[in-house]
């Protein structure tokens, strides 16, 4: 499918996991300044410069399950700490976040507004450090160039491979659940109603002409639907209104962070059927993996700063639980890589691993090229 | 009015793709094949009219270099004058199956050479026309096959040049005998269309402009092409000269799919926003321009259908696909 789906993917996922740990930050009332610097850090990290030329590369999207690590690591960019039930927590939300907004997207080409909305908000919570911003505004430039001149047929690519990538996931959100945009089965809400995608016409209409192109006849007929016509179109531009409020943060004070992961769905053959096939091609993208990671850099952090665990639940026990009760089928368990041999690779992964050795996870300190992949393991 | 009737499960959910069913019926078993893509692999169903599924086969593209198995983009029966071939599409190549999916007769292998790395490759888009069969591709040729009655020494015969951007869907139907009659719609993401005539060499009659927005579904029906748009319109033009004479404002959504019902007239448009409309072709006795009329509306709740086909010639049941669904829905008119 379209090669030009990765940096949306990663940025608006990497947009949803913002606001989800600004809002834990705030729950768990970690200290402002504490709180500012993890959000800073990480922010940096998913911005620099080098990993986003890597990111922008045309290439195939990850699997699930390879996609996560890089959030693993980015969520572990600086003094906060995930354990594995906070983490899969995370990404669940960061995952049915965004599959709601690429579902609901009234053109495909307004992915590029809903990623700019996440860009907008991720702007706010960086404003007091000019370099990291000027870092997200490259960003910006570079979606521009790449997006900007992408005709709809390419977005409409695009949008079907993000499709791909979230199909027979159905996690219930509670957030959704409560604002009733998500049915209790795990299927979004599609309303007919309405405003219609800008440069859509109220259905309803038929319009016939004769052979000299003069319209003859004009009939009406019901479409079933209540739509009006879109007031007007998202701003493209650096600053401006985005109009959709798709990928804008719905997470505030009243609105916490949750999810209901039990019994997530009935219909899950296919997934499981990823989780359990071995993939011949795990290895080769290992290897891309490895490069892209490559390029995310990660500060020493300054000064014996002390660091933090972060809960994604109301409470210890819940973490606890959650990580007992999980469904097997929701684990993002990779089986079987056997590619610890392949040398190159390992030179390779021990020189990201050396970026690694910042954290302070005692597993992580053996022989590096296999920790990556150990890591990739206990995913 | 139209009843839903018992829905047929799928071992996997239906990918977010145009077009995404095909139906072939057989009336000599009273049986219904079904084929759709679920993403690296695609699904082959038979079903008898109660809906029980029969026999069962997964389908899957040819491996190749790259980092996920390669996806399909289509499956489509190919009913030609004296067999039935099974054409299944992806980011590979076209692999051609008997009917059944059992054999692969036929393998052709997408040459990336001049593509630039931001481009993907693929096929898309696949109809019979005679003895021929037509493929899409992700640079605008179109790809003409020449299958011989029966065996495997199936040629490329023709490469067709008149799209720039991938195509879409291509439309054929049976040639009436006479001279210069437009048999062949093929269609592109740029909303183009191109009308064909088939032969030993095909012929381009004339093509249709687009307006900005993709045409995933074509259809042809005496002469008149059926065109559904990514800004939901459905447009009727006159295939040998490509007047439009028709416009609907449709549906709210993209349209990811258009079928007909040879035998009366009928066309299935089916789109994003969860619903599908069957209309009526007519043309006026005495101006003799394109008429239609809106015959029934169905909405399917919170699903964004990805395929839509009638299920018999006469247009009184159809069968649906949503993306992320696990099964077929089926309607019956009462």
């Amino acid at each position: 499918m379209s090669v030009r789906t990765l940096p949306l993917l990663f940025l608006n996922l990497g947009g949803e996991m913002l606001y989800i740990l600004d809002q834990r930050l705030r729950a768990q009332n970690i200290p402002r300044d504490k709180a500012r610097k993890v959000l800073n850090d990480i922010i940096s990290t998913m911005f620099n410069r080098k990993f986003m030329e890597e990111l922008f590369k045309p290439q195939e999207l990850y699997s699930k399950k390879a996609l996560r690590t890089v959030y693993d690591r980015l969520a572990h960019a600086s003094i906060m700490r995930l354990n594995q039930a906070s983490m899969d927590k995370l990404y669940d939300l960061m995952t049915m976040a965004f599959k709601y907004q690429v579902l609901l997207c009234p053109r495909p080409k307004d992915v590029l507004l809903v990623t700019f909305n996440h860009l907008d908000a991720i702007k706010e919570f960086i404003r007091d450090s000019p370099a990291i911003l000027h870092q997200v505004d490259e960003t910006f430039w570079q979606l521009t160039e790449v997006y900007g001149s992408l005709s709809a047929g390419e977005f409409q690519m695009i949008r079907q491979t993000l499709l791909i990538f979230f199909q027979d996931l159905h996690i219930r959100v509670s957030i959704f659940l409560k604002d009733r945009v998500q049915n209790s089965n795990g299927r979004f809400v599609l309303p007919v109603s309405g405003p219609l995608p800008w440069g859509t016409e109220v259905p309803g209409l038929i319009r016939m002409f004769n052979n000299k192109g003069e319209e003859v006849k004009k009939v009406q007929f019901r479409h079933g639907g209540n739509y009006v016509t879109a007031p007007k179109e998202g701003s493209f531009e650096l600053y401006g209104d985005r109009v959709l409020k798709l990928g804008t943060n719905m997470y505030s004070v009243n609105r916490p962070v949750d999810t209901h992961m039990s019994g997530a769905s009935k219909n899950l053959a296919s997934r499981t059927e990823e989780n359990i096939t071995p993939n011949p091609l795990a290895k080769e993208e290992l290897n891309f993996l490895a490069r892209l990671m490559g390029g995310m850099e990660i500060k020493k952090p300054s000064g014996p700063e002390p660091g933090f665990r972060l809960n994604l639940f109301t409470t210890d026990e819940e973490e606890e639980q959650a990580a007992l009760t999980r469904p097997e089928e929701l684990s993002y368990e990779v089986v079987n890589i056997q590619a610890t041999q392949d040398q190159q690779r390992n030179k390779e992964l021990a020189r990201i691993m050396g970026e690694f050795e910042i954290t302070d996870q005692p597993r992580w300190t053996a022989s590096k090229g296999e920790d990556l992949l150990a890591m990739m393991d206990e995913l | 009015m139209f009843r839903r009737e018992r829905p047929i499960p799928l071992r996997g959910s239906a990918a977010a793709l145009c077009n995404n069913l095909s139906v072939l019926q057989l009336p000599t078993h009273n049986l219904t094949h079904f084929g759709v893509v679920h993403g690296p692999s695609a699904q082959l169903l038979s079903a008898a009219p109660e809906g029980v599924p029969l026999a069962q086969r997964q389908l899957y593209a040819k491996q190749g270099a790259g980092v996920s198995p390669p996806l399909i983009t289509q499956v489509h029966w190919c009913i030609l004058p004296f067999r039935v071939l099974l054409v299944l599409t992806s980011h590979r190549g076209i692999q051609m199956y008997e009917s059944d999916g059992s054999v692969m007769v036929y393998w052709h292998a997408l040459n990336s050479g001049d593509a630039s790395p931001v481009h993907a490759v693929f096929a898309r888009g696949i109809a019979a026309c005679g003895h021929f069969v037509c493929v899409g591709t992700w640079s605008g040729r179109v790809l003409v096959f020449d299958v011989p009655v029966k065996g495997p020494n199936i040629a490329l015969c023709e490469e067709l040049a008149g799209h720039q951007t991938p195509v879409t869907d291509i439309a054929t139907e049976p040639a009436q005998g006479q001279d210069c009659v437009a048999d062949m719609v093929t269609a592109d993401d740029s909303g183009l269309l191109c009308v064909w005539k088939s032969g030993p060499e095909f012929k381009l009659l004339t093509s249709i402009a687009g307006f900005g927005v993709p045409c995933p579904s074509v259809q042809l029906w005496q002469g008149i092409i059926a065109a559904g748009y990514g800004n939901g319109q459905v447009r009727l033009y006159e295939a040998s000269t490509g007047t439009l004479h028709v416009q609907i404002n449709a549906h709210a959504r993209a349209i990811s799919a258009l079928d007909l019902a040879p035998e009366v007239g009928k066309l299935l448009s089916a789109a994003e926003d969860t619903f599908v409309h069957i209309w009526k072709l007519s043309r006026s006795p005495e101006s003799d321009n394109i008429e239609v009329e809106h015959c029934h509306g169905e909405c399917v709740p919170d699903t964004q259908v990805c395929g839509a086909r009638f299920c018999d010639p006469s247009g009184s049941s159809f069968a649906v696909t949503g993306y992320d669904l696990a099964e077929i829905l089926r309607f019956r008119s009462v």
